[in-house]
């Protein structure tokens, strides 16, 4: 039962259509938002303008999602008053749609920053710096979606667990940054725009963990958003023999 | 057909609708559950009547199996499971309503305060006083308002002169929510008050006799949800002075009124918690099944 939430085993017909709508346009709006973080991050790294002008000017597509995904769930919480899993899977579905739309906010901040560093002079340098946080951020957003989409508690764990790499990694391109600016502060301005986009970037991968968690409650039904990840790995992860 | 003699002795009755189990409707449903054990603890701490190895077989039907469940003093225990599940049927032996059907028998210890209730020289009638119960359709006596409340009280010499009575009449349709309602027409019939003053009425007639547990075999399915409310934050309120079991088919209603849940399927307790967890964490895929209406 676990592993399988049998959303097409209803006796009403229209229930099942409506919790696999929902679920798929959840789906649909994980891959939009991945989508829109490769590009913006191809358009940073690359110095693309018109890339980073799209990534920029299609958060509206995001937003529009999130608002119909909450609407449907407010029917099906209102029309059909679901319980046990069915409900565990629209208030994961909710919490999850926040997430996406602040993954998509920090996608929109990333194209704004990527194409002001585009366009201005002396960005090419630097622009760079964030390549290798960026693959590992759309890595464990990638996984995290990938967990939902099979209900993968293991698979949620360990995606989870890259979370401390990701923020160790961004750590040490600030004081990269930070040695770049004393090294030549002419360009501060810059350097503190690269840094913000790696701040963003970093912020994508804690709303990556907060979908693991959800994966998690959503199968397991308990609530693990404030433990540790040691915890959760004991709690969920059977010891391999 | 022989059986169809006995039949004739389940109509329904001023009793309320026999259950489904006893009227052999057909249960179109063929999941074997004979090595199911119930999951979760039947048992409390403080039980005011306490089930242990329940059987109740209709002629040849074996409607409940080995069931075994407690009660808890003060509590609201709310039974669920879908139609012909041993639900009403485990309801009506915890007062020995199945005694009035012929062909029903009753195997195991059914306890109240540590007394069996099948016990010999067991008075039904005082057990029914101290063990009431509320059924599905309103069935007030075609008396009035006032009688239907003192019939209880009379039949057991509760009060000795016409104040006392008058005190028992008034607290109970207080504590039924009634009172205000009907204060000024104490004298006209029960019978032409609405549905849900009806039930209130009943539930008053069953606490007149100051019962210990009441019994309440889907009390709001013949009301609207306004008298469903009012039926509902009554019982929250009963719950301070009475033991509660209800059987509901609304798993909303189980879910807001009751503190623990207990789920039937085909005469078997399969699961019994804490409402909470049971709504929201089902342990066994039948009630997971049953509560979120996916087929068996």
């Amino acid at each position: 039962m676990d592993e399988n939430l049998n959303l097409d085993q209803h006796t009403s017909q229209k229930y099942n259509q409506e919790l696999e709508t929902v679920r798929a346009e959840v789906l649909a709006m994980g891959g939009l938002v991945e989508g829109q973080c490769r590009k913006a991050l191809k358009a940073l790294v690359k110095g693309r303008a018109e890339l980073a002008e799209e990534v920029a000017s299609s958060d509206y597509k995001v937003n529009e999602m999130e608002v119909s995904i909450n609407a449907k769930c407010t029917d099906i919480l209102a029309l059909r008053q679901p319980a046990a899993s069915d409900l565990r899977v629209v208030v994961a579905i909710i919490r999850m749609a926040a997430d996406l739309e602040r993954i998509g906010d920090e996608a929109e901040k990333i194209g704004r920053l990527a194409q002001t560093l585009a366009e201005g002079r002396n960005g090419s340098s630097y622009r760079s710096d964030p390549k290798h946080l960026g693959k590992s951020v759309l890595d464990i957003l990638n996984g995290a979606l990938d967990a939902f989409a099979r209900l993968d508690v293991e698979a949620a764990i360990e995606t989870a667990a890259m979370d401390p790499d990701i923020d160790a990694e961004f750590e040490s391109l600030t004081r990269l940054l930070i040695t770049r600016m004393m090294e030549k502060p002419a360009s501060v301005k810059n350097l503190l725009r690269v840094n913000w986009c790696a701040r963003s970037l970093e912020r994508i991968g804690d709303h990556a963990v907060n979908i693991c968690e959800e994966v998690i409650f959503l199968v397991k039904g308990s609530d693990v958003r404030h433990l540790s990840l040691k915890e959760i790995q004991d709690r969920f992860l059977q010891p391999t023999a | 057909m022989e059986g169809s003699e006995k039949m004739t002795a389940l109509e329904p009755t001023t009793y309320g609708a026999v259950p489904e189990e006893a009227a052999g409707l057909d249960i179109h449903d063929h999941t074997d559950v004979s090595d199911y054990k119930t999951i979760g603890s039947p048992f409390v701490d403080n039980p005011k009547m306490s089930a242990r190895n329940v059987n109740v077989y209709y002629a040849d039907k074996h409607a409940i199996m080995d069931v075994s469940l407690d009660i808890g003093e003060n509590e609201v225990i709310a039974m669920i499971g879908p139609s012909g599940c041993g639900k009403s049927t485990f309801l009506r032996s915890l007062n020995r309503m199945n005694d009035i059907i012929p062909i029903c028998r009753v195997d195991g210890d059914i306890k109240l305060d540590g007394e069996d209730i099948y016990g010999t020289g067991q008075d039904t009638v005082l057990l029914r006083a101290r063990v009431g119960m509320v059924f599905q359709k309103p069935n007030p006596f075609p008396k009035s308002i006032y009688e239907n409340v003192a019939y209880g009280p009379k039949i057991h010499g509760l009060a000795h002169n016409k104040a006392e009575m008058d005190e028992i009449v008034e607290q109970s349709l207080r504590r039924a929510s009634l009172w205000d309602e009907v204060k000024d027409v104490l004298d006209k019939p029960g019978t032409g008050l609405s549905g849900g003053q009806q039930q209130r009425l009943c539930i008053a007639r069953a606490i007149a006799v100051s019962p210990e547990v009441i019994l309440m075999d889907e009390p709001c399915s013949a009301l609207d949800p306004i008298a469903t409310a009012r039926i509902e934050e009554l019982i929250d309120e009963l719950k301070e002075r009475f033991t509660i079991a209800i059987v509901t088919h609304s798993m909303q209603q189980a879910a807001r009124v009751s503190q623990r849940t207990a789920y039937f399927h085909l005469g078997k307790l399969i699961e019994v918690g804490e409402t909470k967890q049971i709504f929201t964490m089902p342990s066994h895929e039948l009630t997971e099944n049953y509560i979120t209406g996916r087929f068996g």
